[in-house]
């Protein structure tokens, strides 16, 4: 594995981020990191290792006790149509059907319902809960919310896609499923993507870029590029030579700060 | 969690609305059942001479009617309702505005929340003797007591409801850039809707309670005076006939809420 990846402009850069709760709860630290434009970087650590906090400080959510967040050679000082958070926990509004649920943003940018009603649709159907429109969150499964919380992400459009653990509450089919529809929808979309994950595999079959943070608090312990071909038959990823290494180098690395 | 029952009573339209029909019905039936077992043994006990003082429930009915014939219930309510309603609709708009006010505004908490929390934990009927020395025996008596009795539950539960939203909502509305408006009205009222209409019921029957002490204590007009003087000649079953209707009152004004509530936010239908 090359280490620096070639790997093209960098949209988005951590510097020397610290989180540190409550005054003495440290959370993370010196996380300094370089995302490139219209990649998937993934980020894997332990639980309670300060991953979902690292995606929050990112988001402009949580505010760094130390370092800052630099997108477009900018840094940031909040929230920003820039960036799109998929939550760990759905983040759906209970009393709110499917629908509205994913026009949330697109409400708050003050777009006319009509067309907020199709724009939202139109991600509904490509997370395939056509449907479920008019269901309420206490009627979907927890797939089910995990999409919907997807697809208002995917409805404002930003170039930067984070997601914390976005699929963790659904079966392995359809994790499958929604990973083959991620690759394909960023073949179509140029979109930067950042996600957490707790799954190596996942981590290796999708992203070009694995973080690997250490144990609480959370510090960069590796960054491995998986050099994967992704052009062809998403089927065949899986089969390519180096995977399974790959998977492996990373458990080695990861194995000490899980007890 | 109820999802898994919710979910099940979810299969095809037609099936809810007669399912949901029938649960009305047999609701129904259960509440005029449980009522009729009520009176039987109001009536039981009644008849069982256990002091005069406790006239049975057909008495009680008898004399119901023939006072509204007889109007006496027409010159009472007369004189209590305006200062009722009054009091109803500062207790309610008030509570609920300030009880939001402060949910919003965490500069404002410390300030007024201790009073409130004295205002709730009080024995607040105790002070309303001494609103006759600030209000004389008027209408204003009537109406500060309703308020106090019923004012401090509706604002502090509406606080309660606006500081349970959950952060993680706020956090979401704070991602996709909601304006604090849009915020408040699309994330923070709808989630405390369900706390500031049990404050509203709160306060409403406070606010019944306020009228009956205010005319019993204060000054001895409309609803609170019939009752008085119909124990002091010992007519209880006319007494008796009083409580029951300003009882019947306060319920329906609760169930009009519901209905309110019911109206203003349908989707809580579908839990
Ligand atoms: N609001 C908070 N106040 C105090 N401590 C917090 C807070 N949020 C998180 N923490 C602590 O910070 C650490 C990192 O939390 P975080 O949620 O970022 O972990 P995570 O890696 O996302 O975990 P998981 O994989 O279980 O989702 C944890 O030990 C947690 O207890
Ligand atoms: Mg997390």
């Amino acid at each position: 594995m090359k280490k620096v990846g070639g790997l093209s402009d960098i949209i988005l850069k951590t510097e020397g981020v610290g989180v540190t709760y409550q005054e003495s709860i440290v959370a993370l630290k010196n996380v300094s990191l370089n995302v490139p434009t219209a990649k998937l970087t993934a980020i894997l650590g332990p639980s309670g290792c300060g991953k979902t906090t690292l995606l929050k400080v990112i988001a402009g959510l949580i505010e760094p006790t130390k370092g800052k967040v630099i997108v477009g050679g900018k840094e940031i000082i909040g929230p920003g149509p820039d960036r799109a958070l998929v939550f760990q926990d759905f983040a759906l509004l209970p009393w709110a059907t499917v629908l509205q649920n994913v026009a949330f943003g697109l409400r708050a940018r003050g777009v006319p319902k009509k067309e907020r009603e199709e724009t939202s649709l139109h991600y509904i159907r490509q997370v395939g809960l056509l449907g479920f429109e008019d269901k309420y969150p206490h009627q979907l499964s927890g797939g089910m919310r995990q999409r919907t919380g997807l697809a208002r992400a995917l409805t404002i459009n930003s170039d930067i896609l984070l997601m914390d653990e976005p699929f963790s509450a659904v079966d392995e089919q359809m994790r499958r499923k929604l990973q083959e529809d991620l690759l394909k929808l960023l073949k179509i979309e140029s979109k930067t993507v950042i996600f957490v994950t707790h799954s190596i595999e996942e981590a290796v079959y999708l992203a070009d870029q694995v973080v690997i943070l250490s144990g609480r608090p959370g510090s960069i312990a590796d960054i491995v590029y998986p050099e994967i071909d992704r052009l062809g038959e998403v089927d065949l990823i899986r089969r390519q030579p180096g995977y399974i290494e790959l998977v492996d180098e990373i458990w080695s690395s990861l194995k000490r700060y899980v007890e | 969690m109820s999802d898994s029952q919710n979910l099940a009573s979810i299969p095809e339209n037609s099936e809810i609305n007669s399912s949901k029909v029938g649960t009305k019905v047999s609701l129904f039936l259960w509440r005029l059942f449980s009522f009729f077992l009520a009176f039987s043994i109001w009536e039981l006990a009644g008849r069982a001479d256990i002091s005069i003082a406790f006239p049975p429930f057909s008495e009680v009915a008898v004399a119901f009617v023939s006072m509204i014939y007889s109007g006496e219930f027409t010159v009472a309510y007369a004189d209590s309702l305006p200062p009722l309603l009054t009091g109803l609709c500062i207790t309610i708009i008030g509570g609920v505005f300030i009880g939001i006010s402060i949910g919003l505004a965490r500069s404002a908490e410390w300030f007024v929340m201790p009073l409130l929390i004295i205002f709730q934990t009080a024995p607040v009927s105790a002070l309303i003797p001494m609103l006759t020395y600030i209000y004389g025996i008027s209408d204003t008596a009537k109406v500060v007591a309703i308020v106090i009795l019923g004012m401090p539950l509706v604002a502090l539960n509406s606080y309660k409801g606006i500081q349970a939203t959950n952060p993680s909502l706020l956090e979401m509305s704070k991602s996709f850039l909601a304006s604090r408006v849009d915020t408040i009205l699309f994330v923070i009222l709808p989630s405390a809707q369900k706390m500031i209409f049990a404050g509203l019921r709160l306060g409403v029957s406070g606010a019944f309670i306020g009228i009956v002490l205010a005319e019993l204590l204060i000054t001895p007009t409309g609803i609170g005076d019939l009752i008085t003087y119909n124990r002091f000649i010992a007519r209880y079953d006319k007494m008796f006939a009083t409580i029951v209707s300003i009882l019947a009152i306060a319920g329906l004004t609760l169930s009009l809420m519901s209905i309110f509530e019911d109206w203003l936010f349908p989707s809580e239908k579908h839990k």
